[in-house]
């Protein structure tokens, strides 16, 4: 019976939705290939503004901070990542022990602050312990608020693995260390893949608390392209914007693929 | 399991990592410890200290942030205090613009997350996919793209004078609504994705007993579907107010002075050396307080209903 699942106007609020989603995007897109110098108006598609990207008078600048938000990002995805694997065998398999409860909030800690508390408490303990805010300060503040996004995914795979594969192993005499190695962690890959990739784009996508954190003269691509649009929407703003929409979507992508392999597999 | 190596008895499915669970959350409780609760603990003290004027604090017990939060004193500070409403007026602003884009969600992200959790389940995840994909790119992208579209001589207005619509450009950047759509914006996946999975796991029996007994759509949605689905709901509408309370991009790019909110409230504090540290503790302190008891309630509830 079809009937009951069915209520009129919900598919018009549904493209309704997708529209308001996207049409920023792709208006944005479409006018990062405009060939006039004027944003308002339409000169013709060109790839003006790609080029200016890389060789234009604000190359330099944000060459240098895309370079920090990449280094950044593969440097807190990694270090995070690691973290929050540890922490979800600990978790998931570590049976009962007390502190669990309080392990769990603190690990959901850094979702449950407002993001702004996060970017002041985090100022004010550099400043109190007197390390310059710079490039290390951002890195630090990123791995300790990518933990959570790393740990849910590598969590939820866990979950769905049972213990006889290590149980296997280990009547078969391997090691603790053997059967995390040779038989859980190939398990828990495609969630292990998943959650570095969060982390990675959380890193990259971060400005409020990297604007706290980074002291003066330092910059990554969010608060670059913060700073610039501050004095208006240029289109070179425009092209980074939309190099930067493709590198996230192509990740969000691959981490549903590799998602999707993940699940069909025990 | 007789004949064993005592060292190698099989692990049960349960604990086989009991004996390594301190080694392995140590990095956890070390890097979430150091630098998130000591910092927010310090950050409780700092509220209670006396303002250094070039931004900074001296190392002196006072109440004057939150003096200043609360009461008004004057301009020489000598006159009896009255309740300031300045900054209260910035917080009940945040809060009804966090209630409005809350709502805005809620009506948006419902009938999508209902239309979604009955297709096929083989395009299910299309669809999700679809709804997810916006939420990775960058916030400030997103913002700013927003603000393009919307801005006075923006391909909107543009091409709702061109259809004949309107007469001049409908000046909507600066405005409450420019914040609230902007906020809209940036958390509408935080409804749909709890909403979907409340309706996913939803049993359509009850529908059609209801729809049996000559119930129409809308009452069984209004008395059946609601007050089941509702913990999705609620937590949706949690996951969207939260962030667009203490929000800073939003307001910043797409308000103006009028629509100023906590987070930009909290962001000047620290900028320059017109900075007041403590203050701006004292107002994130009221922050967290506010939303860690709307997490409370949130708990409280949802303990009820699960006993219930």
């Amino acid at each position: 019976m079809k009937g009951v699942r069915h209520y009129p106007g919900f598919l018009a609020i549904t493209v309704l939705c997708l529209v308001v989603l996207y049409a920023p995007l792709l208006v944005i897109m479409a006018y990062s290939f405009n060939g006039s110098t004027s944003i308002t108006t339409w000169g013709g598609l060109s790839l003006h503004w790609y080029v200016d990207v890389f060789t234009g008078a604000e190359a330099a600048r944000f060459g240098q901070a895309a370079w920090n938000s990449l280094t950044i990002a593969v440097i807190a995805a990694t270090a995070s990542t690691a973290i929050a694997t540890a922490a979800a065998v600990a978790m998931i398999r570590g049976g009962t022990f007390r502190g669990k409860r309080a392990t769990f909030a603190l690990i959901n800690m850094p979702l449950m602050v407002p993001e702004i508390v996060t970017a002041v408490a985090t100022l004010i303990f550099f400043a109190m312990i007197g390390l310059t805010t710079g490039y290390l300060t951002i890195l630090i503040a990123h791995v300790t608020f990518c933990i959570p996004f790393a740990y849910l995914p590598i969590a939820a795979r866990l979950q769905g693995i049972e213990g006889h594969y290590e149980q296997a192993a280990r009547d078969l005499y391997a090691s603790r260390w053997q059967a995390f190695r040779l038989i859980l962690l190939p398990l828990m890959a495609p969630g292990v893949v998943s959650g570095y990739l969060l982390a990675f784009i959380i890193s990259l996508d971060d400005f409020i608390i990297t604007n706290f954190v980074k002291g003066a003269g330092m910059e990554t691509l969010p608060t670059a392209i913060f700073g610039s649009v501050k004095q208006g929407i240029k289109p070179n703003i425009m092209a980074i914007s939309t190099l930067m929409l493709v590198v996230s979507i192509l990740f969000v992508a691959l981490s549903y693929l590799i998602n999707r392999k993940g699940r069909r597999s025990p | 399991m007789a004949g064993m190596v005592p060292d190698q008895t099989p692990a049960t499915s349960g604990d086989g990592y009991r004996r390594v669970v301190g080694p392995l959350l140590l990095p956890t409780w070390a890097m979430i410890g150091i630098f998130l609760v000591v910092p927010v603990a310090l950050m409780a003290v700092y509220s209670f200290l006396t303002k250094e004027f070039r931004g900074g604090v001296d190392w002196q017990f006072s109440l004057a942030a939150y003096d200043q939060f609360f009461l008004n004193r004057g301009l020489f500070g000598d006159e009896p205090p009255v309740m300031e409403w300045t900054y209260i007026t910035i917080f009940w602003r945040s809060i009804w613009q966090a209630a409005v884009a809350t709502a805005l969600c809620l009506a948006i992200g419902f009938p999508t997350a209902w239309f979604i959790a009955t297709r096929p389940a083989n395009t299910r995840g299309i669809w999700l996919f679809l709804i997810t994909i916006p939420y990775w790119v960058n916030l400030l992208i997103r913002t700013v793209s927003l603000k393009f579209l919307i801005r006075d001589n923006g391909p909107l207005n543009e091409a709702l004078m061109g259809a004949g619509l309107i007469d001049g450009p409908l000046p909507l950047v600066n405005t409450n609504l420019a914040v609230q759509l902007g906020l809209f914006y940036s958390y509408l996946p935080f409804m749909v994705l709890p909403v979907y999975a409340a309706v996913e796991r939803y049993n359509f029996a009850y529908s059609e007993a209801a729809a049996d007994l000559y119930a129409s759509r809308w009452v069984t949605l209004r008395e059946i579907v609601l007050p089941i689905v509702k913990p999705g709901i609620v937590a949706g509408c949690l996951l969207v107010f939260i962030p667009s309370l203490g929000a800073f991009l939003a307001p910043d790019l797409l308000g103006g002075a009028k629509t100023f909110m906590i987070g930009s409230l909290i962001d000047e504090q620290f900028k320059g050396s017109l900075g007041n540290w403590p203050f701006g503790a004292a107002v994130s302190m009221i922050l967290m307080t506010l939303v860690m008891i709307a997490l409370l309630v949130y708990a409280r509830s949802t303990a009820k209903g699960g006993a219930a």
